[in-house]
């Protein structure tokens, strides 16, 4: 395991983290957005060098903090599953800060722009840190970093309730993050190690006791808070709903995402060589929330009628499939599991966009105000379309693959009511998706509608950049499965 | 010209071209944007009849495109049934385009250029499905197809439009959805593979009641073929304008489902494996219900579209029972029912169009004496009626002789009673529309006198009649494909 340092590793997590306390102090909302413009970019261009990295060689990036050997020093360890989240969490944020300005221009007041930005990068470089660290106090930090940075980027949204929705997800993401460090200090107790490499070979001898288990209970129950699985949802469609569009861009298409990528990191890397699925009995449990997140969210979001608040209830419907796919443990589950995470970014932040681009354009909230707007404002509108068909699964659509690597994967385990259950709850997303097509292009605008502003090409391009993603690697998934699938094959060798 | 790998792509392509000339030129252009739709139909017609000789020669060109999820590729492959497919969607294109122009302008539609558009989308799915070379290929332009139709069949936009709408999208969604892509996705499951392969690929690898439950996955996921109780939909979409119903009902959406349903029973099960378990049997008398069921349903519709529409569901379980007879004779009858439906449907719905263009008449209990005002007219819903009972002169005949043929030879006594019943009823509920309007005087003259329809709309309507009689005397390209694909399916083994 001795490898060279990797520099770029710790780039990754100081670049925005040094760019906040500089958007601070310039006090300037154009210079703030022009330095986190900046560093969104320059991000996305380590991640992807990172990334082809790791697909070129395959092995494991590290970067030690000061020089210190692990397991004394803090490690930073980049594997194919944290490639895959990095990069999502990069390239959303990049685009995120190319539609920010003019969005943010509308949505919040003058003079906290700068504010903003300064959040929204702790916010980047705590998810980007989560992805690389090797550390797994150091990965609280992190995760501290992000999560206090988006309850100030929930509560600048217009609405008052934004403050309320800010309030209870602090609240409840506070428990998740406080269940995680009782969980990891009980492992320490136990090893004496907050390595997470040094855990994953010692725990194996401590697995049979009740302090384990019950380190893994606080573990697994914390995170699914910060992940919204079902019924520990509560917060986030508030949180989505009342945030400034851009807000709900970003964490709707990472936030989530790099939580299940905890979830992964314990189950298969920290608890990597014991048979997790067999020795504690996890995978009813998460069959059965994921499933009830399958049904009861999408049957939510039928139901409502804030346009934002239904891809909320969506987005908790899709967390579903992603642990579905982790709870079945094997390589092709984790890779339907883990394929989803992109996928589902790309869907969600390209649907977003366009929620977004139809506030700017005619201050929509509900899906009432939809009326005509297909017609209106068709780039805009096509582009949540085609997002939306990604959420049923249509073929050409990444949620086409997502379906095909989450159904084989239940197939070829033999789980076959599984698989009847996953497109059974896919077609409860024809229904949410296809009642609000219907509004957009079939019912007739209002008589006394107002002329939409014009969107700027900066909001549209990102969005259809995501849009066009998502069905290119819809109908060319070769890239995206075979970096799933090794980094499953990873995560099933346990390290 | 072109290879034939080159040309089943130029094929699916071509429409697509067409669609953005038709988008670029808009309403404005709007004899242009006509102009596109009927050379972007000829040409494509063209393209695939360069094909047939290939194909009938027995060479299967085949043309592997990209890894759509690794180590499963979207391919093409030409063979005999895809080419009898691909002939009638792209050569009815040309006359339901001229149809569509007449009909479009005289009924003053709205929105046409999203219309022409939707429509070259739906061909060039219909052609990606006739082409497909697996399973996974097929499924995808199946949804595509089903999604470019939808704006066509709500494309009045008014609520009852909507709910047909939704009846459409809904239960062909649920069922690809819901139970083809499982039935597919457990193939692959069992087999490593979705590749269609004469004699099947699931022989030995499935078998007993697995059999069975992977056909009702197939059959009922495939719900543009109508099977009863999916078929709702069709009736449903019968508020679009009657270009669509003809799109639906003889160019692509109903030939696409029954297509796969042959195609999957061909190339994906293998007529031998069903032949040798029993646990399918049921296909054949689902099959015969729906035959028999659909046909007391149309007889009791008074209006004309709604009893087309049941004729149809009840025509389709035709090519349904006789592929599930599993002899090669009467798969020869399916291909070619395949074919001679369409051109039979789609003269009985041009006929139904004509009139609401003319005389704005809807109803059956209208049509007295309409013969006179419309003879062309209905001299053609004469021919295609005959075709449906399926009498000489006509097409349905030569089908209906190959699947008795194929009945007879393996002793099916349930399929043969079934379509001497159906024909029974098929001309009680045609031949009384016949009679009325040629020999009942009129009730009352019409609020305003009448004669035939615009010429583009008695072109066509002509022209689908006549192929109708065409297919009877020179049905030789259809049936040499139909028989290649029969020994392709014997020979199997």
């Amino acid at each position: 395991m001795t490898a060279e340092p990797n520099i770029f590793l710790i780039l990754l997590v100081i670049i925005p983290l040094m760019a906040a306390p500089i958007c601070v102090l310039t006090r300037n909302a154009n210079v703030a957005w022009s330095i986190s413009m900046a560093v969104a970019w320059a991000v996305l261009g380590i991640a992807i060098k990172l990334v082809m990295e790791l697909s070129a060689h395959d092995k494991v990036l590290y970067y030690r903090i000061g020089g210190w050997d692990a397991p004394w020093g803090i490690e930073y360890a980049l594997d194919k599953v944290g490639g895959l989240v990095i990069l999502v969490v990069a390239s959303i944020g990049a685009l995120t800060l190319t539609y920010a300005k003019r969005s943010v221009e509308k949505e919040i007041t003058s003079e906290r722009i700068y504010l903003f930005y300064a959040m929204l990068m702790l916010c980047i470089s705590g998810l980007l840190g989560i992805a690389i660290t090797g550390d797994a106090f150091n990965l609280f930090v992190f995760m501290e970093i992000s999560s206090l940075s988006s309850y100030v980027l929930i509560s600048l949204g217009k609405d008052k309730r934004a403050l309320t929705s800010a309030f209870n997800y602090l609240i409840m993401g506070t428990i998740g993050a406080t269940f995680y460090i009782i969980g990891v200090g009980m492992m320490y107790m136990m090893t004496g190690t907050l390595n997470i490499a040094d855990l994953s070979s010692i725990l194996p001898a401590v697995a049979d006791t009740r302090t384990i288990l019950v380190a893994l209970a606080f573990l697994t129950v914390g995170i699914s808070l910060k992940l919204a699985l079902f019924p520990l949802h509560m917060w986030l469609p508030g949180a989505y709903a009342f945030a400034p569009s851009v807000v709900t861009i970003f964490l709707a298409a990472t936030a989530t995402k790099v939580s299940l990528y905890v979830l992964i990191r314990i189950f298969f890397t920290m608890f990597g060589r014991i048979d997790v699925f067999e020795t504690f009995p996890l995978q009813p449990v998460l069959f059965g929330m994921a499933l009830a997140a399958m049904f009861i969210a999408s049957l939510a979001a039928i139901w409502q009628q804030n346009i934002k608040r239904m891809l909320a209830y969506s987005s908790i419907a899709q967390v579903g499939y992603m642990v579905l796919g982790i709870a079945i443990a094997t390589e092709a589950g984790l890779t339907g599991g883990i394929i989803h995470i992109f996928n589902h970014a790309l869907i969600k932040g390209s649907m977003f966009m366009a929620v977004g681009a139809m506030a700017f354009g005619l201050g929509v909230t509900t899906i009432n105000d939809m009326a005509g707007i297909g017609r209106r404002m068709p780039l805009v509108m096509a582009a949540f379309v085609v997002g939306g068909l990604g959420l049923i699964g249509i073929p050409l659509t990444v949620g086409f693959v997502s379906k095909w690597a989450l159904v084989s994967a239940a197939l070829d385990a033999e789980m076959w009511p599984l698989a009847a259950l996953i497109l059974l709850s896919s077609l409860l997303a024809v229904i949410y998706v296809w009642r609000v097509v219907e509004v957009a292009y079939m019912r007739p605008s209002p008589e006394n509608a107002k002329q939409p502003v014009q969107v700027p090409f900066s909001m549209l391009a990102p969005m259809w950049v995501l849009a066009l993603a998502s069905v290119w690697f819809g109908a060319n998934a070769t890239f995206t499965m075979d970096l799933a699938h090794s980094a499953a094959g990873h995560l099933m060798e346990g390290f | 010209m072109f290879t034939p790998e080159t040309s089943m792509l130029l094929a699916l392509l071509l429409p697509l071209v067409g669609g953005a000339f038709i988008l670029l030129l808009g309403e404005r252009n709007r004899n242009l944007r006509e102009a596109a739709t009927i050379l972007t139909s000829l040409v494509l017609f063209t393209v695939v009849v360069g094909l047939t000789t290939d194909v009938m020669s027995g060479a299967t060109p085949t043309l592997v495109m990209f890894d759509m999820v690794p180590g499963f590729a979207i391919s093409f492959t030409a063979e005999p049934l895809g080419q009898i497919f691909a002939l009638i969607a792209s050569g009815l294109w040309i006359i339901n385009s001229i149809y569509s122009i007449g009909y479009m302008r005289g009924n003053n539609e709205k929105n046409q250029t999203r219309f022409y558009l939707f429509f070259t989308i739906a061909i060039s799915s219909a052609i990606g499905i006739a082409y497909a070379g697996n399973m996974l290929t097929l499924f995808v332009f199946y949804e595509v197809l089903t999604l470019s139709t939808y704006p066509l069949v709500t494309h009045s936009g008014k609520p009852a439009a909507l709910a047909g709408g939704r009846m459409y999208l809904g239960i062909l969604m649920a069922t690809s959805i819901g139970l083809l892509f499982m039935g597919m996705m457990w193939t692959l499951s069992l087999t490593g593979t979705l590749e269609f392969t004469p004699g099947g690929i699931l022989a030995g690898k499935a078998e007993g009641p697995l059999v069975g439950v992977l056909l009702f996955l197939y059959m009922f996921g495939i719900g543009k073929a109508a099977l009863m109780p999916i078929h709702r939909w069709l009736p449903a979409a019968m508020v679009a304008p009657t270009p669509v119903s003809a799109l639906l009902h003889a160019v692509a959406v109903v030939k696409a489902g029954v297509f796969s349903v042959v195609k999957v029973i061909v190339y994906i099960f293998g007529i031998d494996l069903l032949n040798s378990e029993s646990s399918d049997n049921w296909l054949i008398y689902i099959a015969g219900y729906t035959i028999i069921a659909a046909s007391i349903i149309a007889l009791r519709q008074d209006n004309l579209k709604r009893r087309l529409a049941y004729s149809t569901v009840s025509q389709l379980s035709y090519v349904i029972l006789a592929a599930a007879i599993l002899a090669p004779i009467s798969i020869v009858g399916a291909a070619f029912h395949i074919a001679a439906h369409a051109f039979g449907k789609i003269t009985l719905f041009f006929a139904a169009g004509s009139i609401y263009t003319a005389a704005h008449k809807t109803e059956v209990s209208q049509l007295d004496g309409i013969g006179r005002r419309m003879p062309f007219t209905m001299a053609a819903f004469t021919i295609g009626a005959i075709s449906m009972i399926g009498l000489p002169p006509t097409a349905g005949f030569i089908s209906k002789w190959y699947i008795l043929s194929g009945a007879l030879e393996t002793g099916q006594m349930f399929a043969i009673g079934v379509i001497i019943i159906s024909t029974l009823l098929n001309a009680a509920y045609f031949l009384p529309i016949v009679y009325a309007a040629f020999f009942k005087p009129e009730v009352s003259p019409p609020k305003h006198p009448h004669g035939e329809a615009p010429l583009a709309i008695v072109i066509a309507i002509s022209l689908t009649a006549i192929g109708t009689m065409a297919l009877f005397f020179f049905p030789d390209i259809p049936l040499g494909l139909a028989q290649t694909l029969a020994q392709t399916a014997a020979g199997g083994n």
